[in-house]
């Protein structure tokens, strides 16, 4: 508990720096809110697994790090050329790139834009946009109940601002990349990166997060995610976390959809060594609808934990959840999907499956779906699996002629396919599929050493 | 069982002497003989449990089942020996009863993978997507189907009866030399029956033979068997020609078991 406590101290010490230093120059409501979000993070502390929530999930590696806020570092190492690779959305994309937490203009892509949408530094906006971000930020995503979320809100300064106008159509992708760059410093950083996508009446758009690390490292990114969609509005929200297999991640999502929305929600993690999203949506408008399609592709030692809650406060709403996870050498899957149905919310349609593959004797999965149910005319299963390949589906394959190894490689990488199979972007897909390939390609290689 | 009036041993494709075969420390076949010559068309019948499917599988090499005594020839080699996707690329074929769903794998992607696995066993080229669609073309036309289904996963969400059609556009993509049709006319309606008797019947080559395992007549009436054997306890009790089938249908099963225990 110590270790605990003195980590509480040190971000509690950081945030003074903080808030005396380059923050100070903030408006009111802004500098009011950080010292709330520090206020309540001072209560909550880091979460032990004693919490049903963290049951599974230790956070005392990052808890027992000391770090240095990565805001304002120099990184020239992180070039346009060592980040290209990391590219998903293809060379039409409106691309936003932050390096260790701020807004790398020179790295990103702008484009012109159709009137009156943004896509850019949230910054920027905090001044340009002021009334929006106020009306706006962290009232999606709850820091009263995260103490992550609380302490990205507490050193809030950048991140990426999205706004799509009413009846907007936005047929190019906004890709938004947080890098952190870990070459040459001697500390350990933390980012508390922050994005803020407002759909707004009828308007439609795709935004793309993805978490890079060209420089590989331990370091720390706890990222706050909010989503607003006015009515009849559509979202297709990819979110590919590839941080270094050493760093660790928390990550916060939270949407709220008004009446008559569509909100596809595709959260990836391949990377970090421990990685823990949060990830909430409330349908509260009559005839939404949520997508929420993720995968988890890990090896090693990797440990990533997804808690979901899709909160059904209104009726006529349907959620279909999907997450699969692959799970190579000793690593660890968590699940936990919890779906309330709130009174009154009749006609609710959901359906939720997690199906984890076990690629190896070591490695681990725990699923845990969580069903609150308030209302009586409601349609809603769900399902879970762990386990290994199916000796069924593999001879089935084999008696069609193809080898063991290669049935077992198409059964694998089928499993990561049907999540990829439901992402409507075609150039995300494909390059994502790429991505994944070359990933189940490389744990086949690292397989064989113990084979036979 | 010899198929009367045809050439002896050079034209035998399958030659089954005594096989015993048991499924998790049971005993389910009790020696089976049967000989299978190419051009020949046989239906397998038996009552539930009599060991029909698993006589399939033994065939098809399900690793969960074991050969406990006996030897299975397949153009004069070892099928034992061989493992299930080498027993494909040498030209078997086992439609099964229950087709199993690949999640996230297209028909197509699958369908050419197998095909291209087994043109490669036999010395052919492989085939690229785009020649693999033109050669798909008139397959697809055999079985009434349009590429819709081509580009869904693998069985996943598949009704009962486009599962086993779809072992049936297999069955077509590869050209085995020995079909086993494990159970295929159970759960179809009557027009899907006869689409894929009619099928079967088509794809029919004077150079491969056809093993047809029911519990049912109906389908005979479509594709009519030189031989019928009847299996009950794990061995064949009676074997003949299409007549034998019939009788069956009139009489049911169960005189076959009374005769058998006498004998």
């Amino acid at each position: 508990m110590t270790a605990a406590v003195d980590a509480r101290e040190h971000h509690l010490a950081l945030f003074k720096a903080f808030a005396g230093n380059g923050a100070a120059g903030s408006p009111a409501w802004l500098r009011d809110l950080r010292g709330q979000a520090i206020a309540r993070f001072a209560e909550l502390g880091f979460p032990s697994t004693k919490q049903e929530e963290w049951r599974f999930t230790s956070v005392a590696p990052i808890a027992e790090t000391t770090f240095a806020l990565s805001h304002g570092r120099d990184a020239p190492g992180v070039t346009a050329s060592a980040l290209a690779p990391y590219w998903i959305a293809g060379p039409g994309a409106i691309r936003l790139v932050f390096v260790n937490g701020t807004f790398a203009p020179a790295l990103s892509a702008a484009a012109e834009l159709p009137r009156g949408v943004r896509a850019g530094s949230l910054r920027a906006a905090l001044a340009s946009d002021a009334e929006l971000a106020q009306r706006h930020l962290a009232r999606h995503a709850d820091y009263q109940t995260s103490p992550f979320a609380a302490l990205n809100t507490a050193f809030l300064s950048d991140g990426a601002f999205v706004y799509v106008p009413a009846g907007v159509e936005l047929e190019r992708p906004i890709e938004v990349v947080f890098a952190v760059a870990t070459d040459g410093e001697r500390e350990a950083l933390v980012a508390h990166p922050r994005t803020l996508v407002i759909v707004e009446r009828g308007a439609r758009a795709t935004v793309l997060e993805s978490y890079v690390a060209p420089q590989g490292g331990v370091y720390w990114t706890n990222a706050v995610t909010e989503i607003a969609l006015a009515q009849g509005a559509r979202l297709e929200h990819y979110r590919i976390q590839r941080e270094s297999r050493e760093a660790y991640q928390v990550a916060t999502t939270h949407a709220t959809q008004d009446r008559d929305t569509v909100l596809r929600l595709h959260p990836v993690a391949l990377g970090a060594a421990l990685a823990r999203h949060d990830l909430r949506t409330e349908l509260a408008g009559t005839g939404g609808e949520l997508i929420l399609n993720g995968l988890y592709l890990l090896r090693g030692r990797q440990h990533a934990d997804h808690h979901t809650v899709i909160d059904h406060a209104q009726p006529h709403c349907a959620s279909h959840e999907y997450f699969n996870g692959l799970l190579g050498e000793q690593a660890h899957g968590v699940f936990n999907g919890r779906i309330i149905v709130r009174p009154g919310a009749q006609r609710t349609d959901s359906k939720q499956t997690n199906n984890n593959l076990l690629l190896s004797a070591d490695a681990r999965a725990d699923s845990q779906p969580q069903l609150e149910i308030y209302a009586d005319d409601v349609k809603c299963t769900h399902g879970s699996t762990v386990g290994p390949l199916d000796e069924t589906a593999l001879y089935y394959l084999r008696s069609r002629g193809l080898a063991a190894e290669t049935a077992a490689g198409m059964l694998t990488y089928g499993f990561a396919a049907e999540i990829l199979g439901r992402m409507e972007h075609a150039a995300v897909r494909d390059e994502l599929d790429r991505v994944i390939r070359g990933r189940l390609a490389d744990r086949t290689r690292g397989g064989r050493r113990g084979a036979t | 069982m010899r198929g009367s009036g045809k050439p002896e041993r050079e034209s035998a494709l399958l030659e089954i002497e005594n096989l015993h075969a048991s499924v998790e420390g049971r005993e389910i076949l009790r020696g089976i003989d049967l000989r299978v010559n190419v051009g020949e068309v046989h239906a397998v019948m038996g009552p539930n449990g009599s060991g029909k499917s698993t006589l399939a599988q033994v065939i098809g090499g399900h690793p969960a089942y074991a050969v406990t005594a006996g030897s299975v020839l397949y153009q004069g080699k070892d099928l034992l020996a061989m493992k299930p996707e080498e027993r494909a690329r040498e030209g078997v074929f086992l439609a099964f009863q229950y087709p199993v769903a690949i999640r996230g794998i297209t028909n197509a992607y699958f369908l050419r993978s197998a095909l291209n696995a087994v043109r490669k066993a036999r010395g052919q080229e492989e085939l690229g997507p785009v020649e693999f669609m033109d050669a798909l073309e008139d397959k697809l036309k055999v079985i009434g189907w349009d590429d819709s289904y081509l580009n869904r996963p693998v069985n996943d969400g598949f009704s009962g009866g486009e599962k086993k059609r779809n072992e049936i556009l297999q069955l077509a993509v590869l050209e085995p030399k020995l079909a086993i049709l494990d159970e295929t006319d159970s759960g179809l309606d009557i027009d899907a029956l006869k689409t894929v008797a009619h099928t079967v019947d088509k794809l029919r080559r004077p150079e491969s033979a056809t093993v047809l395992v029911t519990h049912y007549y109906r389908i005979l009436t479509h594709i009519t068997p030189d031989f019928v054997h009847v299996l009950s306890g794990g061995r064949i009790v009676k074997s003949g020609t299409k007549e034998l089938a019939l009788e069956l249908e009139e009489k049911g099963y169960d005189w076959l078991r009374e005769e058998a225990a006498v004998g």
